[in-house]
């Protein structure tokens, strides 16, 4: 609740100059905006650093992506920039690659479990967050922490904490009466203790978004579900899911995009082995590209411009569903 | 949930003979220091560049976002909506299509290894999300004040430094908090640019930490400690900013 009044949504009502327009509906409103061209002068002045921005640091990074994915790049050619056009030879490579079919499966059960067990925690947490007790805003804060740390430094500690031989978790799992896991060095394991330590990262992001959601929903509802009978489950049920429902997509979309993405977390904690048993796209293209003493940016340039196709539709549809709630 | 974070601190503290004792102590017993001589030892000019970059990175993106976000929220261009979608975009291009668009482009320019090239390439990290956020903050400037000051022969430029800048704290604060611990975590583009050279940022230097020693995880969890600093500070002073920015990042009304 708090979070909105500190981010004032637009208020067209506030902007008006007070003349005699009354509720204009939205078409008539954008010509009655029309602003004299002066100051379309200012607003592009104000713009224009960040347009210069983008087109530099981002669509530029991007095209020469993209070129680099169509050329038979090595070290040497960079520096003397004699690398020859292949046109789609690297997508090829890509796709006949031994490791395709295993990143591909990887990225999607990392990005699908993640999302399933960042959001169900997130929203039961949310929900026991709702009851106010003491200390419960010091609580919620805290629980921000596992986002805030830097990836590395949560990656590091969760590789300690699994750790064969001195893991706590190892010992806690000796403690009742099962045997040591090998959760980073086992091929059977690797990809399972990555999705455990993004979902820990994951989880106070959905907290936050979905208790913000919570708050918007108006406590009679609750109070006339009491008064006719339902139990909590069924106020749960009934009320709370149905009406974060809007809140929910966009969390988990917003999470889809950048769980498609996480590197970090997996480059320091497997690398993506053994043996390519935790690779996702993400780590298959830093791979490609650093990861060997013989750098083939090419292939890894394709496997990443794949990932931006994938997060882009991702992020359309993204931006569909909050362009929809925005007008309903 | 915060047991991680216990167990990181607890492992700072532990002896490098009580690291591989089985089962592991629960509590630091035997408290130690070393980890953390190691890190003033060793991990010292890494955490300096890592201020540095953040500092640069938070400049950046104000300089960049704040004019931006005005211009969006109230001065209305056209075209503005076509900015605000490409934006919107930006924030979903994964960070290692970036790094390699980066590493090809600073590769012919010289700029690998340099702060100015990694204070750049972390500001890509925030500047999307900057100019969102403060397009949203300042869309609640209400319209009469900006009125009224060009009633009294104020023109944008002014308005904007002496009226909406001033109302804005809450928006650079937000922003500066989020640019400066994103360049401060930021892994993917260190690793990439600015690997091997003089000024390399704190978290390559836990990751060859890592590489080079793992067997003082006492030291490597205390330069994570340190490392972790900052994020704990802005926890502890801004947590209102945090959650209005996580909030604001995911639903923008």
């Amino acid at each position: 609740m708090k979070h909105t009044t500190q981010l004032p949504d637009r208020r067209p009502v506030r902007d008006r100059t007070g003349a005699a327009t009354v509720a204009a509906p939205p078409p008539a409103r954008t010509t009655a905006r029309r602003r004299p061209s002066s100051q379309q002068w200012a607003a592009w002045g104000f713009l224009a650093p960040v347009t210069l921005y983008l087109a530099l640091f981002y669509a530029y990074p991007l095209y020469r992506n993209i070129d680099l994915s169509l050329r038979n790049y090595t070290v040497r050619s960079f520096v003397q920039g004699d690398a020859p056009f292949t046109g789609l030879q690297n997508y090829l490579t890509v796709f006949d690659d031994p490791t395709f079919a295993p990143a591909l499966l990887h990225t999607v059960v990392f990005t699908v479990v993640s999302l399933v067990f960042q959001y169900a925690i997130g929203l039961a947490l949310a929900v026991f967050f709702t009851q106010h007790f003491r200390l419960s805003a010091t609580l919620r804060a805290l629980f921000l922490v596992p986002w805030l740390l830097p990836l590395i430094v949560s990656a590091s500690t969760w590789s300690w904490m699994l750790n064969s031989d001195s893991g706590i978790v190892n010992a806690a799992l000796h403690a009742v009466g099962i045997g040591p896991v090998n959760w980073l060095t086992s091929p059977d394991w690797s990809l399972t203790s990555v999705i455990l330590a993004n979902v820990w990262i994951g989880v106070p992001f959905n907290l936050v978004v979905l208790y913000s959601g919570l708050q918007s929903i108006p406590a009679s509802l609750y109070e006339a579900a009491a008064l006719d009978g339902a139990n909590a489950w069924q106020r749960f049920w009934r009320i709370t899911f149905p009406l974060l429902r809007p809140v929910s997509a966009i969390t988990l979309l917003l999470g889809l995009v950048y769980t498609l993405k996480v590197f970090d977390i997996i480059w320091i904690m497997t690398k993506g082995g053994p043996a390519d048993s935790s690779t996702t796209f993400a780590t298959w293209s830093y791979q490609l590209g650093f990861g060997n003493l013989l750098p083939a940016f090419g292939p890894g340039a394709a496997v990443g411009n794949l990932l931006v196709v994938a997060a882009l539709v991702f992020g359309l549809v993204y931006m569909r569903v909050q362009r929809k709630q925005g007008l309903s | 949930m915060l047991f991680p974070v216990y167990w990181m601190l607890n492992v700072s503290f532990t002896r490098d003979q009580d690291m591989r004792k089985s089962p592991p102590g629960l509590f630091p017993t035997d408290a130690t220091l070393e980890g953390y001589r190691a890190v003033v030892d060793q991990q010292l000019p890494y955490l300096g560049t890592s201020l540095v970059i953040g500092l640069g990175t938070v400049v950046l993106t104000v300089a960049l976002a704040a004019p931006a976000g005005y211009a969006l929220a109230k001065l209305r261009p056209r075209g503005g909506g076509l900015l605000s979608f490409v934006l919107l975009a930006a924030q979903m291009i994964p960070g290692i299509i970036m790094a390699m668009g980066f590493y090809a482009i600073y590769l012919s320019l010289g700029l690998l290894q340099s702060v100015p090239g990694l204070i750049v390439a972390d500001s890509t990290l925030a500047v999307p999300f900057a100019v969102l956020i403060f397009t949203a903050f300042m869309s609640g400037i209400p319209g009469e004040l900006l009125q009224a000051a060009k009633t009294d022969g104020a023109g944008a430029v002014r308005t904007f430094w002496s009226i909406v800048m001033p109302m804005s704290r809450n928006a650079v604060v937000t922003v500066s908090l989020f640019a400066f611990l994103w360049s401060w975590s930021d892994f993917i583009f260190a690793s990439t640019l600015a690997s091997g050279g003089a000024h390399q940022p704190i978290t390559l230097g836990i990751y060859q930490y890592i590489g080079n020693n793992n067997q003082e995880w006492n030291a490597i969890m205390a330069t994570a400690v340190v490392a972790s600093l900052p994020a704990a500070v802005i926890l502890v002073l801004a947590q209102r900013y945090v959650a209005a920015g996580v909030t604001a990042g995911a639903v923008k009304d």
